[in-house]
């Protein structure tokens, strides 16, 4: 499969980048990893006449610590994701994560920034970023970048709340609080290693031992990653024993449209929200100290 | 249209005016003839492209020519030296990890780039590494030992 012709451009800096989209509007796409876009180039599905490379630019690729928390640049790869000591530090969710996306030749090129503007239903990082309670920047040639919290971001089957113009630049987390406890729990397709579903947990227990904080995000199941937003409200508050694990785990899937496609009916894919979520949740727990 | 890219293959410099569109499978294979990349599924599924670009193993079949330029890629080609085989071509002879033969270009540079980042690899982690290759005929049990063959000599 060979994609439609289009021009090429290798920018190194972002001001380049963002000249080049605002140049180009929607005739462009940003290559970052390219593990979604030249896929979907070589089906045809996206014939854009200009790609613009943004592996060239170097300010976009960094691990930081800030303030406990952590600024991921957006071409950073799931490899030097699962591999940063940084990560496993402040956010071992991303790291344990961005382990399981694909296989180790995937993970050398894709990006965080990739997968977070491709917003593909069946991603692993969208569901984390959620429960990490990120946020997102951008910029464009105009300076009129912007920090996008997490919640507003994913919005509709891969849709994002990106701007025409916009190029998202990094991904900032904030520091986990004192006795928390992370897990990402999947249940992958064999061959693609995509989450059929997909739970992360990240879950803040107070003195007593009961929850205290909770954030919990859905992939795979439905057509974006969305947050439990029920199965939260059943825990928080609660000494998380197996009786109201279950009970919350068991409204994961409550508001989610599952999808029914060739690797999972929808009711295939509500039952396995319900059992990744009381894996991930079970998981999340135990961790906190 | 063209695009003037040049790329050090297997160490030697090569300049190619390519189309944008140029894969860096259809590049290796087309344009200079290094047929010992193989493409199999073509989705990046399979991992039989698996080439090393920079140092990192990539699937070739994802990869636009066109990113490579001014970088290193080496190919199964590369591997051997002064007409004797590297030791992971070695360890699939002698503990027979193929058998169509299909598979292994891929298998060997996805397990070049493991030991690189791990020399004394697991079998956990040998079987981790090659998760995105697929054998559709021998299985994985030889080639997880040729791996294993390949460490211990490379010590």
């Amino acid at each position: 499969m060979i994609p439609a012709a289009f021009e090429y451009y290798a920018p190194t800096t972002v001001a380049e980048a963002a000249k080049l989209l605002a140049k180009h509007g929607d005739d462009a796409k940003l290559l970052a990893g390219g593990h979604s876009l030249i896929p979907l180039m070589k089906l045809r599905l996206a014939q854009p006449k200009a790609v613009i490379d943004l592996r060239g630019v170097s300010e976009l690729s960094y691990i930081k610590e800030a303030s406990g928390g952590l600024s991921i640049g957006a071409t950073t790869t799931y490899y030097q994701i699962t591999s940063s000591r940084a990560v496993a530090k402040a956010a071992p969710v991303l790291a344990e994560a961005a382990g399981m996306v694909a296989d180790v030749q995937v993970r050398n090129m894709g990006t965080i920034g990739g997968s977070l503007s491709h917003a593909d239903p069946a991603g692993d990082l969208p569901a984390v970023v959620l429960a990490l309670n990120a946020s997102i920047s951008t910029a464009t040639s105009a300076g009129k970048g912007r920090t996008v919290p997490i919640d507003s971001w994913f919005v509709g089957l891969l849709t994002t709340s990106i701007k025409p113009g916009e190029i998202v630049t990094g991904v900032s987390i904030p520091a986990l609080a004192h006795m928390t406890g992370t897990a990402y729990e999947k249940f992958a397709n064999k061959a693609s290693r995509y989450a059929i579903v997909g739970v992360a947990a990240v879950i803040t227990l107070d003195t007593s031992g009961a929850c205290k904080d909770v954030r919990i995000g859905v992939t795979g199941a439905g057509p974006h990653a969305v947050r439990a937003a029920k199965t939260e409200a059943a825990l928080k508050g609660k000494k998380l024993d197996e009786a109201t694990i279950q009970k919350a785990a068991g409204a994961a899937a409550d508001g989610i449209d599952c999808l029914s496609d060739v690797h999972a009916s929808a009711e295939y894919r509500t039952h396995l929200t319900k059992v990744c979520a009381m894996r991930a949740i079970q998981k999340a727990a135990s961790r906190a100290k | 249209m063209g695009h003037n890219i040049t790329v050090t293959v297997n160490g030697t410099k090569h300049t190619s005016d390519v189309e944008p569109r140029l894969l860096l499978a259809h590049y290796l294979r087309d344009v200079l003839t290094l047929t010992g990349t193989h493409i199999g599924c073509d989705t990046s599924q399979c991992g039989t492209c698996t080439v090393m670009l920079n140092g990192m193993a990539v699937k070739s079949c994802t990869v636009l020519a066109v990113q490579a330029n001014g970088g290193e890629v080496t190919t199964l080609e590369g591997l051997a030296k002064d007409g004797k085989m590297h030791p992971l071509q070695d360890g699939f002879w002698e503990k027979h990890g193929l058998q169509c033969g299909f598979c292994t270009p891929g298998m060997i540079m996805v397990s070049y780039g493991l030991l690189r980042r791990n020399p004394k690899p697991t079998e956990e982690e040998i079987r981790h590494a090659i998760a995105g290759n697929f054998c559709r005929c021998t299985g994985y049990h030889n080639i997880v030992k040729a791996v294993q063959y390949a460490a211990s000599k490379l010590k």
